[in-house]
């Protein structure tokens, strides 16, 4: 009964005998049609993956087909601001779901908030899981004084509100996208580096560590061929929910207006520019933003759970 | 007591981590006359506060004289308001304290009935909408559903005030809503917004603890003394729900805070969040750091208070410490 070998791949171990080892080898064939078949295989799952595809479809093809680049101040009539869903537009066509204060298509203008949102939130995302695992890994596997260092780092981003941080940062250094795709990093970093670190602890500890370490290879070669590839299941489990977490908070940062400036809206901007039309009953301007805000999250948090279903041999298939 | 010891280090440590990043983000990044002392200030003035503050010594002895401003609570100047930053932030805390509990209340007012119910029945057709609704609680846009609320209740149905924070009463010294039927409708929306995140926390805490519960021995040997349903569920299975809904409200009554910032920009409540918001957007410095270094103190005491009630009322982790 061995552990994992260091360079398992899916077909070498057809029945995994430890669960890091089999979590590891599901892993690596993430994007077979076996995965997709058990990923798929109970209504949530269907749900989740419909939902999603609905969500990347609108967000990286929308821009595409959308009537109006909603970044050109030439193709914005000022005239047409604020017409409700289903006016006509001066240069022909109709707004289906209305016009926004700077006589904007809506619908364009979420189509393209939709993909700015999730292009920041996924590289603030990416950008903490990065970081977050390569100090959480050399922190498990160097271990030491490194290790409390990353520890007490990491216990004092835990011990604030995401938010909180994010809000900080921007207050200090002000508003951009760019800054806050750092700001969504520095406060989601450590949630990444904890699962890191405790998974390389359990890791380190394996006979296939011990083996490799006896050929005397090179630290940097542990760790990134052997250690990392065991350790990118829990990693790969927390990914998807700090995406659907951070694109909340980008939305939230940009409605306070921290982050995407109002002449090329994220979805949080958009909602923010109808908010002062929402009194006199101009509904539309922060209502449809905010629906495609809610599909989007919903997508990928249901999908988050079905992934850690898929990836969890413990949990049981329903 | 050397546990309790060892949490005040903790937080020491934190506080002082805290101070030495916004000391760092003030003092080596940005030019910290430009930030604290204001532009339209004359020089005469302008050179009197940065020899007040310090600003002309080395980097060590003006984070020591940072550190000992801050300690003696003195944060700055509001460069709007020309009065003490930290005043002004104890003056709006009230408002946001009032906020962020009754909205902790509705949350378990709201959370733990239908969590209840959803951990009783789970495949009833309720069960599965609440199961459904808490999912769909974690998605919603806080800040959004706070726009809806006021559109539905204020501009449709005009039940409710768009905002504001109605008519306060003294008490203890403090100037409260939930004493007046006009603060009370002020209230509602906002309390409702902000709580609508924790009460889908709330309803999947008790829904697994209840289930959970369930099918333990306790309940079992119960039900075979013929308790009825309803001593079984109120006496056996809530009381086990509710310590894991305690702890993680204790935490959560942090988080409640920071994000009454979002709801009192929406809501225009003239808590100490909206004053943080419209600080910003005045670069109101002094402000801004006052805030921070405030709710980082204040989230300290709050982490700590919850790690001392967690270890009362579990006796497990009580008799581990010893």
């Amino acid at each position: 009964m061995s552990e994992s070998r260091p360079d398992s791949t899916p077909d070498s171990t057809p029945i995994s005998t430890s669960a890091g080892g089999g979590v590891a080898a599901r892993c690596m064939g993430r994007f077979s049609s076996s995965f997709l078949a058990r990923f798929a295989a109970n209504p949530a799952g269907k749900l989740a993956l419909l939902l999603l595809a609905l969500t990347l479809l609108t967000a990286f093809a929308g821009p595409f087909l959308a009537p109006q680049d909603p970044y050109d101040p030439a193709a914005l009539d000022i005239l047409d601001a604020r017409l409700p869903p289903g006016s006509a537009a001066a240069a022909g066509g109709t707004y289906l779901l209305g016009s926004d204060e700077q006589g904007r298509d809506l619908l364009s203008a979420m189509v393209y908030g939709l993909r700015l949102s999730l292009v920041v939130a996924g590289a603030g995302t990416g950008l903490a899981c990065l970081l977050g695992a390569a100090l959480g890994l050399t922190a498990g596997y160097f271990g030491g004084r490194w290790e409390r260092l990353v520890l007490a780092l990491a216990d004092l981003q835990l011990s604030f509100p995401a938010l909180l941080i994010a809000l900080a940062l921007l207050a200090l250094s002000g508003p951009g996208l760019f800054k806050v795709a750092l700001a969504l990093a520095a406060s989601q970093w450590a949630y990444f580096a904890r699962s890191a670190r405790a998974a390389a602890l359990v890791e380190s500890g394996k006979d296939y560590m011990a083996a490799a370490r006896l050929q005397g290879l090179s630290h940097a070669r542990l760790l990134w061929r052997h250690l990392l590839p065991n350790c990118l299941p829990p990693l790969l489990v927390i990914l998807p929910l700090q995406l659907a977490a951070a694109i909340s908070l980008e939305a939230t940062l940009s409605f306070l207006g921290l982050g995407a400036p109002a002449t090329e809206p994220s979805l949080g901007r958009l909602i923010a520019n109808g908010f002062a039309y929402l009194l006199s009953g101009q509904y539309w301007i922060s209502l449809y933003p905010g629906l495609l805000l809610t599909l989007a999250v919903t997508a990928i948090t249901l999908a988050a759970d079905r992934l850690a279903a898929v990836l969890d041999p413990r949990r049981q298939e329903d | 007591m050397t546990f309790i010891l060892r949490r005040l280090l903790h937080g020491a440590w934190v506080l002082l981590a805290v101070s030495a990043l916004v000391f760092a983000a003030l003092y080596v990044v940005g030019n910290p006359v430009e930030l604290l002392v204001d532009p339209q200030a004359d020089p005469a003035d302008t050179a009197r506060t940065i020899a007040a503050l310090g600003l002309d010594q080395p980097l060590w002895r003006q984070y020591l004289t940072f550190l000992g401003n801050a300690a003696r609570g003195n944060l700055g100047t509001s460069f709007i308001h020309g009065v003490p930053a930290l005043s002004l932030i104890l003056e709006r805390l009230p408002a946001t304290l009032e906020l962020a509990l009754s909205a902790l209340f509705l949350a378990l007012l709201l959370g733990i009935p239908l969590g209840l119910w959803a951990g009783l029945r789970p495949t009833s057709l309720a069960g599965r909408l609440i199961g459904a609704a808490s999912t769909l609680g974690f998605a919603l846009p806080a800040f959004w559903v706070g726009l809806m609320l006021i559109l539905v209740f204020a501009v449709q149905l005009q039940w409710l005030p768009p905002g504001g924070r109605g008519e306060t009463r003294e008490v203890l010294g403090l100037s409260l809503s939930v004493f007046t039927l006009d603060g009370w409708r002020h209230l509602l929306l906002p309390a409702l917004n902000l709580a609508l995140y924790k009460a889908a926390l709330v309803v999947r805490l008790v829904r697994a603890g209840s289930r959970e519960a369930l099918a333990q021995d306790y309940v079992r040997f119960a039900r075979a003394k013929g308790l009825t349903e309803s001593r079984v569920v109120t006496g056996h299975v809530l009381p086990n729900t509710l310590i894991p809904v305690v702890t993680v409200l204790g935490m959560e009554l942090g988080a409640l805070i920071a994000f009454a910032v979002v709801t009192e920009t929406v809501f225009g409540w003239p808590g100490m969040g909206k004053l943080l918001m419209d600080a910003i957007n005045a670069l109101d410095r002094p402000v801004v750091v006052a805030y921070l270094l405030f709710a980082a103190a204040l989230f300290v005491v709050l982490n700590l208070l919850v790690e001392l009630l967690y270890g009362w009322l579990d006796p497990r982790v009580r008799e581990g410490r010893q």
